[in-house]
């Protein structure tokens, strides 16, 4: 098993919830999230006064997925939220040791 | 505008109700006609619609300013909006209403009486006992009460997010049941300032700038909050926590105003009367949408974008500015009036900030600077420049300074401003254990 961590544009996150249910990803978790990379941030003005936000907004997924899907999972992700400009976010993939699942007390790959 | 005279015709008819009732016949018999009593009626109404319009403004400053500081200081900015609107009705029951309208100078024309609790017409008070050419003091109080309570307002937003609650409070109690009441008394009142040709229809000065006199007293006393001003003398932004209610406490005030100057026309029994209330609430409602757009322009003009909390306080100034003479000019005179002060404000919010002053909702160019503009510009309908600056002078003088020895001894004795800590922490967790948006506290 393979925990797929994806910081996206928020705008972007329903497009790619769809295009993952429709590869067969059967859950997922989403957090509001802020941040920086290459993008860094932009100024605002507030009464006169310029300043610079630093963290901009993100949306986080963590999908837990069989090693055999992963590919195929990275690859949809970064193709449906790429919009070709600075910003579009980062994927990361890492080893699950396990999973349970709280109903049933299925494990691992059923769990999943 | 002067209103000194009703209270002692209020006394006298209250003395005169015992002998009513010795000949209850031949009053009867001399009931006045609707001729007689309708003026009364009429303006009593204006009152009291008027007042419960301006009433409403303290839920306008309170929105503002909730929307205008940190999440941190949302509670803490509430808890004193409700606070100082209801000492203000209490001091201006105990001591103000009478120190501000005079029925005996103590010093003619400058002080009022310090001990003189207002007290009501007797209920079910008849036609014959009435003061029937003017308006019931029940609804004399209640309106001029809301002038009171505004003055105060204005404050809050000022010192917002680092001023302590309770030293806060004591200034509204020394503000609402004395120093508003004795400037404004110099006026409306029919005091030393009446005389001298001074006009200030429904209180550009005596209420805006006064309040703002007194704003900007605090906030040199008090200091701008941490982090506003960097040490090179760059200035931060500390962006407000709710756009949404800001602007909702914007569009409460400018409803609100249109009681605040179409009550100030203070009669409404006549055809004459009633059609300038009207022309009082068309010219305001002018004035503040020339604020605004001005402000719309010039943030886009001078920044690039277009700010909303300056087109927001620019509505403000606009109508801060058309108060001092809402009657006198046409629609496109109070369009030139409004407009000025949106301009105003857009110009002088960086201005306070380059002088190192913290007025975090822009209370001092909004109330201050637009109700000094305002009044001025009263001059190119009366002439009478002269008195139009005494006036500001002698007002702006008085509060500025009474203010300033106020806010300094309370600084002495109890001290104003919070620790660092409970500024980092915001005032909601540190000085009351509550938030105003607890996400994460309870489910």
């Amino acid at each position: 098993m393979k925990l797929i961590i994806a910081a996206i544009k928020p705008f972007k996150l329903e497009e790619v919830r769809e295009a993952l249910t429709s590869i067969g990803v059967r859950g997922m978790m989403v957090t509001e999230i802020k941040g920086f990379g290459s993008q860094s941030g932009h100024t605002e003005i507030y009464r006169g006064a310029e300043y610079a936000v630093n963290f901009v907004p993100k949306v986080k997924l963590e999908i837990v997925v069989a090693a055999a899907m992963v590919d195929q999972v990275v690859e949809t992700i970064a193709s449906t939220a790429k919009t070709d400009k600075i910003g579009d976010g980062k994927i990361f993939v890492l080893d699950v040791e396990s999973a349970v699942r709280v109903r049933t007390g299925e494990t691992n790959e059923d769990a999943i | 505008m002067t209103l000194n005279t009703r209270l002692f015709a209020g006394v006298l008819g209250a003395a005169a109700l015992v002998p009513a009732l010795a000949f209850a016949q031949d009053a009867e018999a001399a009931a006045p006609g609707f001729d007689e009593i309708g003026p009364y009626i009429m303006t009593t109404l204006l009152f009291l619609v008027g007042g419960f319009l301006v009433f409403w403004m303290a839920a306008g400053f309170a929105m503002l300013e909730a929307g205008l500081v940190r999440s941190k200081n949302v509670t803490m900015q509430l808890t004193k909006n409700i606070s100082l609107f209801s000492i203000a009705a209490i001091m201006y029951w105990l001591v103000g209403f009478n120190l501000m309208y005079p029925g005996e100078w103590v010093i003619e024309g400058w002080l009022g009486p310090f001990f003189a609790i207002t007290s009501l017409e007797p209920v079910g008070l008849g036609a014959g006992d009435a003061s029937l050419d003017y308006a019931s003091v029940g609804s004399d109080f209640f309106f001029q009460l809301m002038f009171c309570a505004t003055a105060a307002s204005i404050v809050s937003g000022t010192l917002a997010e680092r001023i302590k609650l309770w030293p806060f409070l004591i200034f509204v109690v020394v503000l609402t049941g004395f120093i508003y009441p004795i400037e404004a008394s110099w006026q409306w009142g029919g005091g030393w300032l009446s005389e001298a040709g001074f006009s200030d229809f429904a209180g550009s000065t005596l209420v805006h700038a006064a309040g703002g006199f007194a704003a900007l007293a605090g906030a040199i006393v008090l200091g701008a909050r941490k982090g506003k001003f960097g040490p090179d003398g760059q200035v931060n932004a500390l962006p407000g926590s709710n756009l949404a209610l800001a602007t909702l406490g914007t569009f409460i005030l400018w409803l609100g105003w249109f009681g605040f100057n179409g009550g100030s026309q203070l009669a409404a029994g006549t055809v004459g009367d009633i059609t300038d209330v009207s022309r009082i609430f068309a010219n305001t409602n002018m004035a503040a949408a020339a604020g605004a757009v001005a402000a719309l322009i010039l943030t886009q003009v001078v920044y690039g974008k277009v700010d909303l909390t300056m087109v927001l306080n620019g509505a403000l100034a606009g109508l801060v500015s058309i108060t001092a003479e809402p009657l006198a000019p046409s629609l496109f005179g109070s369009l030139l009036t409004g407009a000025v002060g949106g301009l105003i404000v857009v110009f002088t919010v960086p201005m306070l900030d380059r002088m190192k002053i913290d007025d975090v909702v822009g209370a001092i160019p909004v109330h201050l600077i637009a109700g000094v503009w305002g009044t001025l510009a009263v001059a190119f309908y009366t002439g009478n420049w002269g008195a139009q600056i005494m006036g500001i002078v002698a007002i702006g003088g008085f509060t500025f300074i009474v203010s300033l020895v106020v806010w300094f001894i309370l600084k002495a004795v109890m001290g104003i401003r919070v620790d660092e800590e409970s500024e980092d922490v915001g005032l909601d967790v540190a000085e009351l254990g509550m938030e105003a948006y607890p996400d994460f506290s309870k489910g």
